[in-house]
């Protein structure tokens, strides 16, 4: 069942003509997306601050109760 | 709130706006598209015509093509969620996770599970299960739509939903509430046809050009036929959706239709405007018109469904009415601070062990908390909470109008298909191609009208922009800002290459003609 499945997807890729192109594409995006711009750019903002839960609501509450 | 960057707000909003415009290029043809393959595979397998095998595959090439320059495209929104929007992403709690885990899961079993199928699957496959495989990529394409719509629903009519002041989240309390909001239901009906007619108009123009080159005659009438069909039915429905979703506005955004309509005075038998231009007046709170042609009474049935009824206008709404039991802005903004100085009171009496302190403070809040995003705009113009009424007003009849230009072209493109005339009216055959860009105009118009209309709320009356962003610096925003820019226009050209390539190149085997030389 797995070899079936696995020779499926094999001869689905190998036969390919456009989409050797397009997981190209993809591969080039998915490596800017998440080994540049996440890495490097959008850490999330809480989580790199915080370590619990806790301490992400009440900072939150804080900002949010600032209006002075 | 405290020392507020507006450079930072702003840089955030347009970096959003860039990333979501740009990934609302691809997905409503993947909506779309996915549903006319579907249609086209089963006539092949109905009549056993292995034309209609070669049109389906060729329409599966393009389909293949926009869907893998277009994936993963929404992740980046998911990742300025967390960097540029974390007040926002922890308000809103479950509301965002839940149907995003439950798309993700859709997303990943429906979607990349039977694509393989509908790909790799041919002679492999018996014809009945290809066929469910492309059915099934239709279906899983369009829920997965239908949970991230739900998603923005609630930003625009929150409920379902208690705010947790322990936890400064948002807690789902009632998921159906969510899922069947009014505005939910319009707004997914409302999105995922405009897809149908989006994908419809692009297989009409692109059939149209091969009929214009003379090429592949037989292929492109099928096809005509298939997406005019298709189209007609999607745009008559999208009619009546978005008839739907004006009324979902109008009870629940007011003032964006208000902006939608440039309504600075509301009354009753309101004019709806057919066709208007704004005057530019610098630092003016009204805008007249210099040019417009009214629908007397056509705003207020647009809105209510009944000519005489009563529509207030942005005056109305920001200095309130009280013959019509509306509240100003002022009040609101009022309303809203005392509620969110109750959060802080509460919080504060909760750390010093006051329980009774505590306990008032919490009634108060709640009791305040319908106007919390008010509050923000304490000791402020009230004037700031009205959306940007020149691009809402535009946006939105952008998008009507084109969308009754759609229902008379595809009307008119099936008369003559019908009449087997249609390779004979270059004009309309050109005209077909040419639609194809104004179909992406009225998409992205539409988007504007919902996003910058509900302006300054991210979550309406509960959070507004300034209150949602993170505190960062806004250099690396416009940095991101200006790398996504570059990022996307080239992945956008590379798009743009392959599908052109494809499209000179054409369907494949000729299996009819070949089989008819033998």
């Amino acid at each position: 069942m797995i070899r079936t499945v696995f020779n499926f997807y094999k001869e689905g890729f190998l036969s390919m003509k456009v989409g050797k192109k397009l997981w190209l594409i993809i591969g080039i995006k998915l490596f800017i997306m998440f080994a540049i711009l996440k890495l490097f750019f959008f850490q999330d903002f809480l989580s790199s601050k915080f370590d619990n839960n806790k301490d992400k609501g009440n900072y939150v509450i804080e900002q949010l109760t600032k209006t002075k | 709130m405290e020392h507020i960057d507006f450079s930072l707000v702003d840089w955030s909003r347009a970096q959003f706006a860039l990333t979501a415009l740009y990934h609302w290029i691809f997905v409503p043809l993947t909506l779309g598209l996915s549903f006319i393959i579907a249609i086209m595979e089963t006539f092949y397998v109905k009549t056993g015509n292995p034309e209609w095998k070669r049109i389906t595959k060729y329409w599966m090439s393009i389909f293949g093509i926009n869907f893998a320059i277009g994936v993963a495209t929404g992740i980046i929104l998911e990742f300025e969620f967390g960097t540029n929007w974390s007040n926002y992403s922890w308000f809103v709690g479950d509301i965002f996770g839940a149907p995003l885990a439950i798309e993700g899961i859709m997303a990943f079993f429906m979607e990349s599970t039977f694509i393989a199928v509908m790909f790799f699957g041919w002679n492999k496959v018996s014809k009945k299960f290809h066929l469910l495989s492309s059915w099934l990529v239709a279906i899983g394409s369009n829920l997965s739509a239908l949970w991230i719509l739900v998603a923005n629903a609630w930003m625009q009519h929150p409920v379902g939903t208690t705010f947790n002041p322990d936890t400064a989240r948002n807690e789902m309390t009632d998921f159906w509430s969510v899922l069947f909001s009014p505005v939910a239901i319009n707004k997914f009906l409302h999105t995922i046809t405009s897809g149908y007619v989006l994908a419809s108009i692009f297989v009409i123009g692109l059939s149209a050009w091969y009929i214009l080159k003379k090429r592949e005659i037989l292929f492109a009438k099928r096809s005509i036929t298939i997406a005019a069909t298709f189209g007609l039915i999607a745009s008559l429905y999208l009619a009546f959706t978005g008839d739907g979703s004006a009324k979902a506005v109008a009870k629940y955004q007011p003032m964006k239709l208000a902006a939608m309509e440039g309504l600075y005075h509301g009354s009753e038998n309101a004019p709806l405007i057919a066709i208007g231009v704004l005057e530019n007046v610098e630092n003016s709170k009204e805008e007249d018109f210099v040019v417009d042609l009214p629908i007397p009474g056509g705003l207020s049935f647009l809105a209510f469904g009944d000519w005489n009824a009563y529509v207030p206008g942005i005056h109305e709404l920001v200095h309130g009415d009280s013959l019509h039991g509306i509240i100003s802005y002022k009040e609101k903004i009022n309303i809203g601070k005392k509620s969110i100085d109750a959060l802080a009171a509460y919080t504060k009496a909760k750390k010093t062990g006051n329980t009774d302190e505590a306990q008032k403070q919490l009634k108060i809040f709640k009791e305040n908390y319908k106007y919390f995003g008010f509050g923000y705009y304490f000791g402020h113009d009230p004037h700031e909470l009205i959306p940007p009424v020149k691009l809402s007003f535009y946006a939105f009849h952008i998008m009507v109008g084109l969308g009754t230009y759609f229902i008379l072209f595809f009307a008119l493109i099936l008369f003559f298909t019908v009449k087997n005339k249609i390779q004979d009216k270059k004009f309309i055959l050109r005209l077909a191609v040419w639609t194809i860009p104004l179909a992406y105009l009225a998409q992205e118009a539409g988007w504007i009208v919902a996003e910058v209309g509900r302006q300054p709320w991210v979550i309406q009356d509960l959070m507004p922009t300034i209150a949602a962003v993170s505190k960062i610096d806004s250099s690396n925003v416009i940095i991101t800002f200006f790398l996504f820019l570059a990022v996307f226009t080239a992945l956008l050209i590379a798009e743009i290459k392959i599908m052109l390539q494809q499209i000179k190149k054409g369907p494949e085997e000729k299996l009819i003609e070949n089989s008819s030389k033998k």
